[in-house]
Protein backbone atom coordinates (compact mmCIF):
# COMPACT_ATOMS: atom_id res chain seq x y z
CA UNK A 1 0.00 0.00 0.00
CA UNK A 2 1.40 3.71 -0.97
CA UNK A 3 1.34 6.07 2.10
CA UNK A 4 0.85 9.73 1.62
CA UNK A 5 3.51 12.12 2.41
CA UNK A 6 1.89 12.93 5.16
CA UNK A 7 1.83 10.03 6.71
CA UNK A 8 5.46 9.18 5.83
CA UNK A 9 6.67 12.13 7.31
CA UNK A 10 4.88 11.48 10.83
CA UNK A 11 6.48 7.75 10.64
CA UNK A 12 9.77 9.00 9.86
CA UNK A 13 9.60 11.76 12.40
CA UNK A 14 7.26 11.53 15.07
CA UNK A 15 6.12 14.26 17.28
CA UNK A 16 6.00 14.10 20.87
CA UNK A 17 7.29 10.30 21.31
CA UNK A 18 7.53 9.53 25.20
CA UNK A 19 6.00 9.50 28.25
CA UNK A 20 4.51 11.56 31.18
CA UNK A 21 3.90 10.87 34.82
CA UNK A 22 0.74 9.11 34.66
CA UNK A 23 0.25 9.32 38.67
CA UNK A 24 0.61 13.58 38.07
CA UNK A 25 -3.12 14.42 39.21
CA UNK A 26 -2.72 17.14 35.73
CA UNK A 27 -1.90 14.34 33.50
CA UNK A 28 -4.70 12.34 31.56
CA UNK A 29 -3.78 9.10 30.46
CA UNK A 30 -5.72 7.50 27.38
CA UNK A 31 -4.61 3.73 26.49
CA UNK A 32 -7.27 2.07 23.74
CA UNK A 33 -6.86 -0.10 20.98
CA UNK A 34 -5.86 -4.06 22.03
CA UNK A 35 -2.58 -6.24 20.73
CA UNK A 36 -4.68 -8.78 19.09
CA UNK A 37 -5.88 -5.99 16.75
CA UNK A 38 -2.62 -4.73 15.75
CA UNK A 39 -3.27 -1.18 17.04
CA UNK A 40 -2.59 0.00 20.46
CA UNK A 41 -2.37 3.48 21.20
CA UNK A 42 -1.56 5.80 24.61
CA UNK A 43 -2.25 9.36 24.55
CA UNK A 44 -0.79 11.52 27.49
CA UNK A 45 -1.59 15.54 28.16
CA UNK A 46 -0.47 17.72 30.84
CA UNK A 47 -3.51 20.34 31.49
CA UNK A 48 -3.26 23.42 33.23
CA UNK A 49 -6.01 22.49 35.94
CA UNK A 50 -7.01 26.47 35.92
CA UNK A 51 -6.34 27.44 32.28
CA UNK A 52 -7.33 24.65 31.16
CA UNK A 53 -4.65 24.35 28.65
CA UNK A 54 -3.42 21.51 27.28
CA UNK A 55 0.37 22.13 28.09
CA UNK A 56 2.04 19.06 26.80
CA UNK A 57 1.27 15.70 24.86
CA UNK A 58 3.14 12.49 24.69
CA UNK A 59 2.21 8.94 22.81
CA UNK A 60 3.38 5.74 22.01
CA UNK A 61 1.77 3.99 19.72
CA UNK A 62 1.90 0.35 18.41
CA UNK A 63 0.60 0.10 15.21
CA UNK A 64 1.17 0.01 11.10
CA UNK A 65 1.87 3.81 9.62
CA UNK A 66 -0.89 5.16 9.73
CA UNK A 67 -1.72 4.40 13.57
CA UNK A 68 1.65 5.95 14.56
CA UNK A 69 0.95 9.27 12.16
CA UNK A 70 -2.48 9.68 13.33
CA UNK A 71 -1.42 9.79 17.51
CA UNK A 72 1.77 11.47 16.25
CA UNK A 73 -0.54 14.29 14.69
CA UNK A 74 -3.11 13.96 17.53
CA UNK A 75 -0.38 15.36 19.88
CA UNK A 76 0.74 17.96 17.64
CA UNK A 77 -3.38 18.95 17.15
CA UNK A 78 -3.67 19.38 21.06
CA UNK A 79 -1.17 20.94 21.88
CA UNK A 80 -2.04 24.53 23.17
CA UNK A 81 -5.99 23.75 22.76
CA UNK A 82 -8.12 24.48 26.01
CA UNK A 83 -9.70 20.94 26.67
CA UNK A 84 -12.71 21.61 25.03
CA UNK A 85 -11.49 22.45 21.93
CA UNK A 86 -9.36 19.10 22.19
CA UNK A 87 -12.39 17.16 22.54
CA UNK A 88 -14.13 18.90 19.50
CA UNK A 89 -11.22 17.27 16.92
CA UNK A 90 -12.59 14.59 14.76
CA UNK A 91 -11.46 11.40 13.36
CA UNK A 92 -12.66 12.96 10.09
CA UNK A 93 -10.34 15.87 10.40
CA UNK A 94 -7.13 13.47 10.80
CA UNK A 95 -8.23 11.29 7.56
CA UNK A 96 -8.27 14.27 5.75
CA UNK A 97 -5.35 16.04 7.38
CA UNK A 98 -3.55 12.82 6.33
CA UNK A 99 -5.20 11.67 3.23
CA UNK A 100 -5.70 8.24 5.00
CA UNK A 101 -7.38 5.40 2.41
CA UNK A 102 -10.61 4.19 3.69
CA UNK A 103 -9.01 0.70 5.27
CA UNK A 104 -7.12 3.11 7.86
CA UNK A 105 -10.16 5.20 8.52
CA UNK A 106 -9.81 2.96 11.82
CA UNK A 107 -6.17 4.24 12.95
CA UNK A 108 -7.76 7.77 12.74
CA UNK A 109 -10.67 6.67 15.08
CA UNK A 110 -8.77 4.91 17.54
CA UNK A 111 -7.14 8.53 18.02
CA UNK A 112 -9.95 10.09 18.39
CA UNK A 113 -10.50 8.13 20.90
CA UNK A 114 -6.98 8.49 22.81
CA UNK A 115 -8.01 12.05 23.57
CA UNK A 116 -11.26 11.17 24.85
CA UNK A 117 -9.86 8.37 26.86
CA UNK A 118 -7.10 10.78 28.51
CA UNK A 119 -9.45 13.89 28.73
CA UNK A 120 -12.16 11.79 30.36
CA UNK A 121 -9.16 10.20 32.97
CA UNK A 122 -7.92 14.36 33.27
CA UNK A 123 -11.74 15.18 34.72
CA UNK A 124 -11.81 12.27 36.73
CA UNK A 125 -8.74 13.07 38.30
CA UNK A 126 -9.96 16.53 38.87
CA UNK A 127 -13.33 15.31 40.24
CA UNK A 128 -15.63 16.38 37.52
CA UNK A 129 -18.07 14.20 36.01
CA UNK A 130 -17.52 12.82 32.68
CA UNK A 131 -19.71 15.15 30.60
CA UNK A 132 -20.10 12.33 27.63
CA UNK A 133 -19.44 9.22 29.07
CA UNK A 134 -18.50 5.82 27.16
CA UNK A 135 -18.78 7.57 24.50
CA UNK A 136 -15.58 6.92 22.60
CA UNK A 137 -15.48 3.36 24.02
CA UNK A 138 -19.26 2.63 22.23
CA UNK A 139 -17.87 3.62 18.74
CA UNK A 140 -15.91 -0.07 18.51
CA UNK B 1 30.50 -4.33 -3.96
CA UNK B 2 27.70 -1.50 -3.64
CA UNK B 3 24.50 -2.96 -2.88
CA UNK B 4 21.57 -2.25 -5.53
CA UNK B 5 18.60 -1.10 -3.60
CA UNK B 6 15.55 -1.68 -3.15
CA UNK B 7 16.63 -5.52 -2.38
CA UNK B 8 14.20 -8.55 -2.66
CA UNK B 9 14.06 -10.89 0.10
CA UNK B 10 10.36 -12.44 -0.94
CA UNK B 11 11.21 -15.67 -2.85
CA UNK B 12 8.39 -17.25 -1.40
CA UNK B 13 5.81 -14.66 -3.35
CA UNK B 14 7.54 -15.16 -6.40
CA UNK B 15 11.22 -15.46 -7.89
CA UNK B 16 12.79 -13.53 -10.50
CA UNK B 17 13.81 -15.52 -13.72
CA UNK B 18 17.03 -16.95 -14.14
CA UNK B 19 18.43 -15.23 -17.01
CA UNK B 20 19.41 -18.83 -18.29
CA UNK B 21 15.77 -19.62 -18.69
CA UNK B 22 15.30 -16.52 -20.20
CA UNK B 23 18.10 -17.16 -22.69
CA UNK B 24 15.78 -20.83 -23.25
CA UNK B 25 12.62 -19.02 -23.70
CA UNK B 26 13.43 -16.75 -26.00
CA UNK B 27 13.42 -18.61 -29.34
CA UNK B 28 9.94 -19.93 -28.27
CA UNK B 29 8.40 -16.39 -28.44
CA UNK B 30 10.01 -15.72 -32.07
CA UNK B 31 11.27 -18.14 -34.78
CA UNK B 32 9.92 -21.09 -33.29
CA UNK B 33 6.27 -20.01 -32.22
CA UNK B 34 4.45 -22.90 -33.63
CA UNK B 35 1.67 -24.76 -31.92
CA UNK B 36 2.69 -28.12 -30.33
CA UNK B 37 -0.37 -29.60 -31.46
CA UNK B 38 -0.20 -28.90 -35.25
CA UNK B 39 0.74 -31.92 -36.82
CA UNK B 40 1.43 -31.15 -40.27
CA UNK B 41 4.85 -29.02 -40.20
CA UNK B 42 7.95 -28.34 -39.04
CA UNK B 43 7.04 -25.19 -36.72
CA UNK B 44 4.42 -28.00 -34.81
CA UNK B 45 7.37 -30.37 -34.82
CA UNK B 46 9.65 -28.21 -33.26
CA UNK B 47 7.14 -26.50 -30.72
CA UNK B 48 6.22 -30.54 -29.67
CA UNK B 49 9.86 -31.30 -29.08
CA UNK B 50 10.10 -28.18 -26.70
CA UNK B 51 7.34 -29.62 -25.14
CA UNK B 52 8.72 -33.32 -25.22
CA UNK B 53 11.71 -32.21 -23.43
CA UNK B 54 10.56 -29.77 -20.72
CA UNK B 55 8.30 -33.09 -20.07
CA UNK B 56 11.72 -34.87 -19.35
CA UNK B 57 13.47 -31.96 -17.65
CA UNK B 58 10.76 -31.70 -15.44
CA UNK B 59 9.94 -35.64 -14.72
CA UNK B 60 13.76 -36.18 -13.76
CA UNK B 61 13.59 -33.34 -10.95
CA UNK B 62 10.82 -35.48 -9.21
CA UNK B 63 11.88 -39.10 -10.38
CA UNK B 64 8.42 -39.29 -12.26
CA UNK B 65 8.02 -40.02 -16.11
CA UNK B 66 7.27 -37.43 -18.55
CA UNK B 67 3.89 -38.95 -19.50
CA UNK B 68 3.17 -38.14 -15.86
CA UNK B 69 3.81 -34.71 -16.30
CA UNK B 70 0.68 -32.69 -17.41
CA UNK B 71 1.19 -28.81 -18.15
CA UNK B 72 -1.06 -25.94 -16.44
CA UNK B 73 -1.66 -22.31 -16.12
CA UNK B 74 0.69 -22.64 -12.55
CA UNK B 75 -0.28 -24.58 -9.34
CA UNK B 76 -3.70 -22.80 -8.87
CA UNK B 77 -4.87 -24.65 -11.35
CA UNK B 78 -3.13 -28.19 -10.88
CA UNK B 79 -4.21 -27.68 -7.31
CA UNK B 80 -7.31 -27.26 -9.06
CA UNK B 81 -7.30 -30.10 -11.24
CA UNK B 82 -6.14 -32.33 -8.49
CA UNK B 83 -8.16 -32.45 -6.09
CA UNK B 84 -11.77 -31.66 -8.13
CA UNK B 85 -10.41 -34.17 -10.43
CA UNK B 86 -10.03 -37.33 -8.49
CA UNK B 87 -13.51 -35.69 -6.29
CA UNK B 88 -15.66 -36.50 -9.42
CA UNK B 89 -14.00 -39.39 -10.85
CA UNK B 90 -13.69 -41.10 -7.61
CA UNK B 91 -17.24 -40.16 -6.62
CA UNK B 92 -18.71 -43.37 -6.29
CA UNK B 93 -15.94 -44.49 -4.09
CA UNK B 94 -16.29 -41.89 -1.56
CA UNK B 95 -16.96 -37.87 -1.18
CA UNK B 96 -14.46 -37.65 2.32
CA UNK B 97 -11.45 -35.43 1.34
CA UNK B 98 -8.77 -34.53 4.18
CA UNK B 99 -6.32 -31.86 4.25
CA UNK B 100 -4.93 -29.32 7.03
CA UNK B 101 -5.25 -25.53 7.81
CA UNK B 102 -2.15 -24.14 6.63
CA UNK B 103 -2.64 -25.08 3.26
CA UNK B 104 -2.38 -22.53 0.82
CA UNK B 105 -5.50 -21.01 -0.88
CA UNK B 106 -5.65 -23.05 -3.51
CA UNK B 107 -6.18 -25.61 -2.08
CA UNK B 108 -8.43 -24.68 0.88
CA UNK B 109 -10.65 -22.68 -1.50
CA UNK B 110 -10.79 -25.61 -3.44
CA UNK B 111 -11.70 -27.91 -0.74
CA UNK B 112 -14.78 -25.42 0.40
CA UNK B 113 -15.93 -25.57 -2.88
CA UNK B 114 -16.54 -28.84 -3.01
CA UNK B 115 -18.44 -29.03 0.33
CA UNK B 116 -21.20 -27.10 -1.10
CA UNK B 117 -21.17 -29.94 -3.59
CA UNK B 118 -21.39 -32.42 -0.74
CA UNK B 119 -18.34 -33.45 -0.18
CA UNK B 120 -16.55 -33.72 3.46
CA UNK B 121 -13.71 -32.41 4.36
CA UNK B 122 -11.43 -33.10 7.44
CA UNK B 123 -9.11 -30.13 8.22
CA UNK B 124 -6.78 -31.24 10.49
CA UNK B 125 -4.95 -29.01 12.69
CA UNK B 126 -0.99 -28.72 13.12
CA UNK B 127 1.22 -28.98 15.94
CA UNK B 128 2.98 -25.95 17.43
CA UNK B 129 6.17 -26.55 15.04
CA UNK B 130 3.75 -26.21 11.96
CA UNK B 131 3.49 -29.74 11.34
CA UNK B 132 0.39 -32.18 11.40
CA UNK B 133 0.16 -35.30 13.51
CA UNK B 134 0.37 -38.62 11.67
CA UNK B 135 -2.12 -40.04 13.79
CA UNK B 136 -5.00 -37.46 13.73
CA UNK B 137 -4.46 -38.30 10.19
CA UNK B 138 -4.45 -41.78 10.59
CA UNK B 139 -8.11 -41.30 12.64
CA UNK B 140 -9.18 -39.23 10.02
CA UNK B 141 -9.24 -41.56 7.63
CA UNK B 142 -12.59 -43.72 6.84
CA UNK B 143 -13.53 -45.82 3.97
CA UNK B 144 -15.22 -42.92 2.20
CA UNK B 145 -11.90 -41.27 2.13
CA UNK B 146 -10.26 -40.89 -1.56
CA UNK B 147 -7.71 -37.91 -1.56
CA UNK B 148 -5.38 -36.70 1.19
CA UNK B 149 -3.93 -33.17 -0.19
CA UNK B 150 -1.09 -31.71 2.01
CA UNK B 151 1.38 -29.68 1.03
CA UNK B 152 5.39 -30.36 1.22
CA UNK B 153 6.53 -27.24 2.75
CA UNK B 154 4.44 -23.98 4.11
CA UNK B 155 4.55 -20.61 2.14
CA UNK B 156 4.61 -18.44 4.70
CA UNK B 157 6.79 -20.38 7.61
CA UNK B 158 8.42 -22.52 5.40
CA UNK B 159 7.95 -26.19 7.18
CA UNK B 160 8.07 -29.11 5.70
CA UNK B 161 5.30 -31.83 6.70
CA UNK B 162 6.34 -35.78 6.96
CA UNK B 163 5.60 -36.09 3.22
CA UNK B 164 6.87 -39.50 2.95
CA UNK B 165 5.26 -40.93 6.56
CA UNK B 166 1.88 -39.58 5.26
CA UNK B 167 2.87 -41.23 1.38
CA UNK B 168 2.98 -45.10 3.03
CA UNK B 169 -0.21 -43.95 5.34
CA UNK B 170 -1.83 -42.92 2.33
CA UNK B 171 -0.65 -46.18 0.22
CA UNK B 172 -1.71 -48.64 3.57
CA UNK B 173 -5.35 -47.34 3.25
CA UNK B 174 -5.61 -47.35 -0.40
CA UNK B 175 -5.90 -42.85 -0.74
CA UNK B 176 -4.45 -41.08 -3.20
CA UNK B 177 -2.06 -38.22 -2.14
CA UNK B 178 -1.91 -34.90 -3.60
CA UNK B 179 0.67 -32.81 -2.51
CA UNK B 180 1.27 -29.11 -3.04
CA UNK B 181 4.92 -28.96 -3.86
CA UNK B 182 4.73 -25.23 -5.18
CA UNK B 183 7.62 -24.52 -2.43
CA UNK B 184 9.61 -27.05 -1.82
CA UNK B 185 10.25 -28.67 -5.55
CA UNK B 186 13.58 -27.52 -6.73
CA UNK B 187 14.56 -26.42 -3.50
CA UNK B 188 14.67 -29.89 -1.92
CA UNK B 189 14.72 -33.54 -2.94
CA UNK B 190 11.30 -33.97 -3.85
CA UNK B 191 11.18 -37.44 -5.28
CA UNK B 192 7.42 -39.25 -6.26
CA UNK B 193 8.60 -42.52 -5.94
CA UNK B 194 9.89 -42.45 -2.66
CA UNK B 195 7.91 -39.81 -0.70
CA UNK B 196 4.48 -42.23 -2.55
CA UNK B 197 3.06 -39.10 -3.83
CA UNK B 198 0.45 -39.68 -6.57
CA UNK B 199 -0.41 -35.55 -7.70
CA UNK B 200 2.15 -32.86 -7.67
CA UNK B 201 1.58 -29.27 -8.22
CA UNK B 202 4.28 -27.18 -9.40
CA UNK B 203 4.91 -23.65 -10.01
CA UNK B 204 7.05 -22.26 -12.28
CA UNK B 205 7.41 -18.80 -10.78
CA UNK B 206 8.63 -20.04 -7.44
CA UNK B 207 11.32 -21.97 -9.00
CA UNK B 208 13.13 -18.81 -11.00
CA UNK B 209 10.94 -19.52 -14.27
CA UNK B 210 8.05 -17.67 -15.68
CA UNK B 211 4.38 -17.22 -14.16
CA UNK B 212 1.57 -18.33 -15.54
CA UNK B 213 3.15 -21.94 -16.18
CA UNK B 214 2.56 -25.32 -14.04
CA UNK B 215 2.27 -28.26 -14.12
CA UNK B 216 0.87 -31.59 -12.02
CA UNK B 217 2.43 -34.88 -12.08
CA UNK B 218 -0.22 -37.79 -12.29
CA UNK B 219 0.73 -40.66 -11.17
CA UNK B 220 0.66 -43.87 -14.44
CA UNK B 221 0.97 -46.76 -12.15
CA UNK B 222 0.88 -48.24 -8.50
CA UNK B 223 -1.73 -46.97 -8.78
CA UNK B 224 -2.80 -45.35 -11.62
CA UNK B 225 -4.65 -42.09 -11.17
CA UNK B 226 -7.69 -40.94 -13.45
CA UNK B 227 -8.79 -37.27 -13.67
CA UNK B 228 -12.11 -35.28 -14.54
CA UNK B 229 -10.85 -32.82 -16.66
CA UNK B 230 -12.15 -29.49 -15.37
CA UNK B 231 -10.87 -27.32 -19.00
CA UNK B 232 -12.90 -28.97 -21.55
CA UNK B 233 -11.99 -28.65 -25.10
CA UNK B 234 -9.73 -29.83 -27.71
CA UNK B 235 -8.35 -32.90 -25.33
CA UNK B 236 -4.74 -31.38 -24.77
CA UNK B 237 -2.65 -33.58 -22.09
CA UNK B 238 -4.35 -36.65 -23.04
CA UNK B 239 -7.35 -34.65 -21.78
CA UNK B 240 -7.11 -33.69 -18.68
CA UNK B 241 -6.10 -30.02 -19.65
CA UNK B 242 -7.65 -28.52 -22.99
CA UNK B 243 -6.35 -25.92 -24.48
CA UNK B 244 -3.10 -24.51 -26.56
CA UNK B 245 0.21 -25.13 -24.52
CA UNK B 246 2.09 -22.19 -23.69
CA UNK B 247 5.31 -23.61 -25.49
CA UNK B 248 7.69 -20.55 -24.13
CA UNK B 249 6.52 -20.75 -20.69
CA UNK B 250 6.61 -24.45 -20.41
CA UNK B 251 10.39 -24.45 -22.01
CA UNK B 252 10.85 -22.03 -18.89
CA UNK B 253 9.36 -24.41 -16.70
CA UNK B 254 11.38 -27.50 -17.91
CA UNK B 255 15.29 -25.43 -17.88
CA UNK B 256 14.10 -23.80 -14.07
CA UNK B 257 13.70 -27.34 -12.90
CA UNK B 258 17.13 -28.49 -15.09
CA UNK B 259 19.00 -25.98 -13.35
CA UNK B 260 17.51 -26.42 -9.88
CA UNK B 261 18.07 -30.59 -10.33
CA UNK B 262 22.09 -29.39 -11.03
CA UNK B 263 22.42 -26.66 -8.29
CA UNK B 264 20.07 -27.97 -5.80
CA UNK B 265 22.73 -29.43 -3.43
CA UNK B 266 24.99 -27.06 -3.01
CA UNK B 267 22.56 -23.89 -3.43
CA UNK B 268 20.87 -25.13 -0.60
CA UNK B 269 23.81 -25.35 1.57
CA UNK B 270 24.42 -21.98 0.73
CA UNK B 271 20.95 -20.16 0.94
CA UNK B 272 20.78 -21.99 4.62
CA UNK B 273 24.25 -20.41 5.68
CA UNK B 274 22.82 -17.23 4.31
CA UNK B 275 19.25 -17.80 6.34
CA UNK B 276 21.29 -18.79 9.82
CA UNK B 277 23.30 -15.78 9.32
CA UNK B 278 20.48 -13.39 8.95
CA UNK B 279 18.37 -14.86 12.02
CA UNK B 280 21.54 -15.02 14.22
CA UNK B 281 22.52 -11.58 13.57
CA UNK B 282 18.39 -10.19 14.03
CA UNK B 283 18.47 -12.59 17.27
CA UNK B 284 21.41 -11.95 18.64
CA UNK B 285 20.64 -8.05 18.66
CA UNK B 286 17.07 -7.73 19.94
CA UNK B 287 15.77 -9.34 22.95
CA UNK B 288 11.58 -11.28 22.45
CA UNK B 289 12.18 -12.12 18.85
CA UNK B 290 10.47 -15.54 17.99
CA UNK B 291 10.62 -18.02 15.16
CA UNK B 292 7.59 -19.37 14.30
CA UNK B 293 7.64 -22.87 13.35
CA UNK B 294 9.84 -25.80 13.63
CA UNK B 295 13.56 -24.85 12.83
CA UNK B 296 14.75 -28.53 12.21
CA UNK B 297 11.83 -29.12 9.35
CA UNK B 298 12.00 -26.47 7.38
CA UNK B 299 13.24 -24.83 3.71
CA UNK B 300 16.58 -24.06 3.92
CA UNK B 301 16.18 -19.97 3.05
CA UNK B 302 13.39 -19.46 5.05
CA UNK B 303 12.78 -17.56 8.17
CA UNK B 304 9.64 -16.21 9.44
CA UNK B 305 10.21 -14.22 13.07
CA UNK B 306 7.62 -12.42 15.14
CA UNK B 307 9.40 -9.53 17.00
CA UNK B 308 7.14 -8.86 20.24
CA UNK B 309 5.48 -5.06 20.28
CA UNK B 310 6.70 -3.99 16.90
CA UNK B 311 3.42 -3.86 14.13
CA UNK B 312 4.74 -5.95 10.85
CA UNK B 313 2.90 -3.47 8.54
CA UNK B 314 4.59 -0.09 9.83
CA UNK B 315 7.98 -2.20 10.88
CA UNK B 316 7.93 -2.65 6.94
CA UNK B 317 7.55 0.58 6.62
CA UNK B 318 10.88 1.45 8.33
CA UNK B 319 12.58 -0.95 5.81
CA UNK B 320 10.67 0.47 2.60
CA UNK B 321 14.39 -0.27 0.55
CA UNK B 322 13.69 -4.48 1.51
CA UNK B 323 10.85 -6.34 -0.16
CA UNK B 324 9.67 -8.92 2.47
CA UNK B 325 6.09 -9.66 3.92
CA UNK B 326 4.43 -9.53 6.92
CA UNK B 327 2.04 -11.64 8.68
CA UNK B 328 -0.05 -8.76 9.62
CA UNK B 329 -2.66 -7.16 8.24
CA UNK B 330 -3.75 -4.36 9.51
CA UNK B 331 -6.87 -2.81 7.10
CA UNK B 332 -10.40 -2.60 8.78
CA UNK B 333 -11.28 -5.39 5.74
CA UNK B 334 -9.20 -7.47 7.71
CA UNK B 335 -7.82 -7.04 10.68
CA UNK B 336 -7.39 -11.13 11.17
CA UNK B 337 -3.82 -11.85 11.55
CA UNK B 338 -1.60 -14.68 9.10
CA UNK B 339 -4.25 -18.20 9.50
CA UNK B 340 -1.13 -20.00 9.16
CA UNK B 341 0.56 -18.50 12.61
CA UNK B 342 -2.93 -18.44 14.18
CA UNK B 343 -3.06 -22.54 13.61
CA UNK B 344 0.05 -22.59 15.13
CA UNK B 345 -1.15 -21.30 18.19
CA UNK B 346 0.96 -18.14 17.94
CA UNK B 347 -1.23 -15.50 19.33
CA UNK B 348 -2.81 -12.68 17.68
CA UNK B 349 -0.83 -9.72 19.23
CA UNK B 350 2.39 -11.78 17.75
CA UNK B 351 1.15 -12.37 14.86
CA UNK B 352 0.58 -8.91 14.17
CA UNK B 353 4.39 -8.74 15.04
CA UNK B 354 5.59 -11.14 12.04
CA UNK B 355 7.97 -10.58 9.32
CA UNK B 356 8.46 -13.43 6.53
CA UNK B 357 11.86 -13.47 5.25
CA UNK B 358 12.12 -15.82 2.08
CA UNK B 359 16.26 -15.82 0.34
CA UNK B 360 16.55 -16.35 -3.23
CA UNK B 361 19.12 -17.75 -6.02
CA UNK B 362 20.15 -14.18 -6.06
CA UNK B 363 20.75 -12.47 -2.86
CA UNK B 364 24.49 -11.80 -1.55
CA UNK B 365 26.27 -12.28 2.20
CA UNK B 366 26.32 -8.26 2.22
CA UNK B 367 22.41 -8.26 1.30
CA UNK B 368 21.94 -10.28 4.14
CA UNK B 369 23.86 -8.26 6.63
CA UNK B 370 22.19 -4.96 5.16
CA UNK B 371 19.23 -6.42 5.69
CA UNK B 372 19.91 -7.80 9.07
CA UNK B 373 21.14 -4.30 9.83
CA UNK B 374 17.94 -2.05 8.96
CA UNK B 375 15.63 -4.91 10.50
CA UNK B 376 17.66 -4.04 13.99
CA UNK B 377 17.67 -0.78 13.64
CA UNK B 378 14.12 -0.33 12.39
CA UNK B 379 12.39 -2.62 15.48
CA UNK B 380 14.41 -0.52 17.92
CA UNK B 381 13.56 2.34 16.98
CA UNK B 382 9.77 1.41 16.66
CA UNK B 383 10.34 -0.68 20.51
CA UNK B 384 11.18 2.94 21.64
CA UNK B 385 7.45 4.46 20.25
CA UNK B 386 5.64 1.23 21.26
CA UNK B 387 3.47 1.64 24.65
CA UNK B 388 3.73 -2.56 24.72
CA UNK B 389 7.13 -2.25 24.98
CA UNK B 390 7.40 0.06 27.73
CA UNK B 391 4.62 -1.82 29.67
CA UNK B 392 6.56 -5.07 29.23
CA UNK B 393 9.95 -3.27 30.36
CA UNK B 394 7.53 -1.59 33.54
CA UNK B 395 6.60 -5.62 34.37
CA UNK B 396 3.33 -5.21 33.09
CA UNK B 397 1.61 -8.89 31.65
CA UNK B 398 0.11 -7.59 29.09
CA UNK B 399 -1.88 -10.74 28.26
CA UNK B 400 -3.49 -9.96 30.83
CA UNK B 401 -4.71 -6.02 30.66
CA UNK B 402 -8.42 -5.06 30.01
CA UNK B 403 -8.39 -4.17 26.28
CA UNK B 404 -11.03 -1.46 25.31
CA UNK B 405 -11.28 -2.07 21.69
CA UNK B 406 -12.71 -5.30 20.53
CA UNK B 407 -12.42 -5.92 16.88
CA UNK B 408 -14.80 -3.43 15.45
C1 LIG C 1 2.15 -23.14 -1.33
C2 LIG C 1 1.57 -22.52 -2.55
N1 LIG C 1 0.63 -23.16 -3.25
C3 LIG C 1 0.09 -22.66 -4.36
C4 LIG C 1 0.47 -21.43 -4.85
C5 LIG C 1 -0.17 -20.90 -6.11
O1 LIG C 1 0.72 -21.02 -7.18
P1 LIG C 1 0.48 -20.25 -8.55
O2 LIG C 1 0.85 -18.83 -8.30
O3 LIG C 1 1.41 -20.90 -9.53
O4 LIG C 1 -0.93 -20.42 -8.95
C6 LIG C 1 1.45 -20.71 -4.16
C7 LIG C 1 1.87 -19.38 -4.61
O5 LIG C 1 1.35 -18.36 -4.21
C8 LIG C 1 2.01 -21.27 -2.98
O6 LIG C 1 2.93 -20.61 -2.29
Amino acid sequence: MAYSDKVVEHYKNPRNVGSLDKNDPAVGTGLVGAPECGDVMKLQMKVNPETRVIEEAKFKTFGCGSAIASSSLATEWVKGKTVEEALSIKNTDIVRELALPPVKIHCSVLAEDAIKAALSDWKKKQGEAEAKPAEAAARH
Amino acid sequence: MAIKLPIYMDNHATTPVDPRVLEAMMPYFKEKFGNSASRNHEFGWVAEEAVENARGQIARLINATPKEIVFTSGATESTNLAIKGVAEMYREKGNHIITQVTEHKATLDTCKRLEKYGYEVTYLPVEKDGRIALDDLRRAITPKTILISIMYANNEIGVVQPIAEIGRIAKEKGVFFHVDGVQAVGKIPVDVQKDGIDLLSISGHKIYGPKGVGALYVRRKNPRVQLSAIIDGGGHERGMRSGTLNVPGIVGLGKACEICQNEMATESKHLSQLRDRLKDSIMSHLDETFVNGSMEHRLPHNINISFAYVEGESLLMGINDIAVSSGSACTSATLEPSYVLKALGVGEDLAHTSIRFGIGRFNTEEEVDYVADRVVETVTRLRELSPLYEMAKEGVDISKMKWTAAAE
